[in-house]
């Protein structure tokens, strides 16, 4: 009874849904920042794996379990697996350890400058906007449904172009990572 | 503790999304940039699945979110094939310094 | 709230998740110990041996001496491997193994998240063992370990595709990729189980051998998936020492070691899902209670473990052409076709 109490005063004291988000956002932001900051290629790579999997925790939260679910099959499973791989092919091990070319500072302080410019101005843009919102309603029982029928329905011509483009691009990859002679 | 609403997932996407720049526009090496990409593209999938939530796109932001992944998938394969001839053209995969289209 | 009776007693909240993670962590650590006995024992069977036999009654503790004598072991760490990586690399691949346990549903009151994707995140995380196993042989700076980890991604991806054509089949024949749902369609005897075309008339006769050709598709593409005999080339001794694992001791190695047993208890649990019936008894009402569920469920589950132990002893070691062979040329056009045909059958009874 008094642990049950407890837990009930706890839970009315807590955001849960606040906590879990803020957790997922530092964990986004920390391996963004590794990636794009590391010295290794390798250590970019396994912190993109990181901020892969928080983007999956936020569209979990988003209430969208097949396009979370989907971010980690495709992401971590596919294309995490292939730039590993580019890591692994482009770079001798005698040299794996060396730090990866940067530009001069000069050129990196202007990207830099450019690039926190642009995210500063998106978020202005996103605080001051008027977004429409409309109520929160019920959380359907599964996303899954209706993005089938949306997909072989209004998507259809989409649907079916995404699919040749993806067999085109595949074949094409083989042919032109195939060893010549 | 403020309500998480669809600003907090705004913002976070353009935090994503200005790493991802930076990652293009700086670093050197032809595979970190696209990685910046890859968070970007991230970024521009959590806007979608964040209006299809808060602000009534519903499953259509699902099924656009959906296309992005999948053109993602297609442009990784053909990007890092592309890289490994180049890698054994060149012996390395700086962009800045790969100027001509054959040695 | 009716899907897990902690959930139902402590209601949802952090505690009762706490207490499931708890739970599912103790039976993981208690199920690698009988794994690992098994493994002993049923080699020394199959090759007329005793097996383990001085220590304790007939050599039952043995699995908890070994993994005494790994928690004393030195930790090394190679000189110029990259340490960050190195010891990240197990903690990735038995996390993979960790969160697939979030969806397996072991009774009907027993089922730790009742998600409506359940079969394809189970399918989804075994991605971070791949991830996992690259980072580990990259790591350890070790021609072996590097090659080890370059063959077990690339076996497992190719793996994944037979896998993913036998989920589709099952969602298609079953209308569901929840776990539950799956589970209760083939409530009833064991004849209206998915392994022999799931419940319905006469008509079901047309699915049969493509449910059972798809059951010996998932069976094969699993052991390649958990990098079992005789798809073990990723740890192939006689050529890479020990593959990717090569350069690991001590409890990093135990980590490695135990989300093997881990990973090949959810394919079995998969397949006990997917074919099996999961936690229905074969035999109707019999012992069908609701508590015994996860006795009937972790029987089958373990049952299949058994069938992977006798295989790793019976079969050699295939090469790396044939495995490739065996995925792109035999299973995955064998698994199409098996699509197709369960597609027309539950198109056609529809």
């Amino acid at each position: 009874m008094e642990i049950s109490k407890f837990i009930n005063e706890l839970q009315s004291s807590i955001n849960f849904y606040g906590i879990i988000f803020y957790a997922l956002a530092l964990l986004i932001v920390v391996s963004g920042l590794v990636t794009i900051l590391a010295n290794k290629l390798m250590h970019s790579a396994v912190a993109l794996l990181f901020c892969f999997f928080g983007v999956a925790g936020i569209y979990a939260m988003l209430a969208a379990d097949f396009i979370a679910v989907t971010q980690i099959m495709v992401y971590i499973g596919g294309i995490l697996t292939l730039i590993i791989f580019g890591v692994m092919l482009t770079t001798r091990m005698t040299e794996a350890n060396e730090r990866t070319a940067v530009l001069d500072s000069t050129k990196t302080a202007i990207g830099a400058l450019i690039s926190a410019c642009s995210g500063i101005g998106l978020v202005l843009v996103f605080l001051l906007g008027d977004w429409k919102q409309v109520p929160l309603e019920e959380l359907p029982e599964s996303t899954l449904q209706d993005i089938g029928n949306l997909l072989f329905t209004n998507y259809i011509a989409a649907f079916i172009a995404a699919a040749i483009l993806l067999l085109v691009a595949f074949i094409g990859a083989a042919l032109i990572a195939r060893r010549k002679n | 503790m403020m309500e998480i609403g669809l600003t907090h997932f705004l913002i976070l996407s353009s935090i994503l999304f200005s790493f991802g720049l930076f990652a293009i526009l700086t670093r050197k090496n032809a595979i970190l940039v696209l990685m910046g990409l890859e968070l970007i593209l991230n970024s521009a999938n959590i806007n979608f699945v964040a209006f299809a939530r808060f602000a009534g796109l519903d499953i259509e932001g699902h099924v656009a979110t959906l296309f992005v992944i999948v053109l993602a998938a297609a442009e990784v394969a053909v990007a890092l094939a592309i890289f490994l001839n180049i890698y054994q053209n060149f012996k390395h995969i700086s962009v800045d310094e790969i100027k001509d289209l054959k040695e | 709230m009716d899907t897990n009776i902690i959930y139902s007693l402590l209601g949802e909240n952090f505690v009762s998740y706490a207490i499931m993670a708890i739970i599912i962590i103790l039976f993981i650590t208690v199920y690698a110990l009988i794994a690992i006995l098994a493994e002993l024992k049923i080699s020394a069977w199959m090759q007329r041996r005793y097996g383990p036999w001085r220590n304790t009654w007939h050599g039952v503790g043995q699995p908890l001496i070994e993994v005494f004598k790994l928690l004393q072991k030195e930790n090394i760490t190679p000189d110029r491997a990259d340490k960050f990586l190195f010891n990240l690399a197990p903690f990735v691949v038995f996390m993979g193994a960790l969160m697939a346990f979030a969806v397996i549903p072991f009774g009907e009151l027993f089922i730790p998240s009742d998600l409506n994707v359940g079969i394809f995140y189970a399918f989804a995380v075994s991605a971070f063992g791949v991830v996992g196993i690259i980072i580990g042989g990259w790591s350890s700076h070790n021609k072996y370990s590097l090659l080890g980890s370059m063959r077990a991604a690339a076996q497992m991806v190719s793996y994944e595709i037979p896998i993913a054509i036998c989920l589709l089949s099952i969602a298609t024949l079953n209308g569901s990729l929840n776990m539950e749902t799956i589970v209760v369609a083939q409530s009833g005897w064991f004849w209206d189980w998915n392994i022999f075309g799931g419940a319905g008339g006469a008509t079901k006769l047309f699915v049969i051998p493509f449910t059972l050709s798809l059951f010996i598709i998932y069976f094969i593409a699993s052991l390649a998936e958990t990098n079992r005999t005789p798809f073990d080339l990723p740890e192939g001794e006689s050529e890479l020492v020990a593959g990717y694992s090569t350069e690991y001791s001590g409890m990093k190695f135990a980590m490695f070691y135990l989300a093997e047993y881990t990973n090949m208890f959810i394919v079995s649990a998969l397949i006990t899902v997917m074919f099996l019936g999961g936690w229905n008894s074969p035999f109707g009402d019999f012992l069908n209670y609701v508590w015994l569920q996860p006795a009937w469920f972790i029987a089958k589950a373990f049952g299949i473990v058994v069938m992977q132990i006798i295989i790793r002893w019976t079969l050699p070691r295939l090469r790396i052409d044939q495995l490739m062979y065996t995925s792109w040329k035999v299973l995955v056009p064998c698994g199409l076709f098996c699509f197709l045909g369960v597609a027309l059958y539950s198109m056609l009874s529809l």
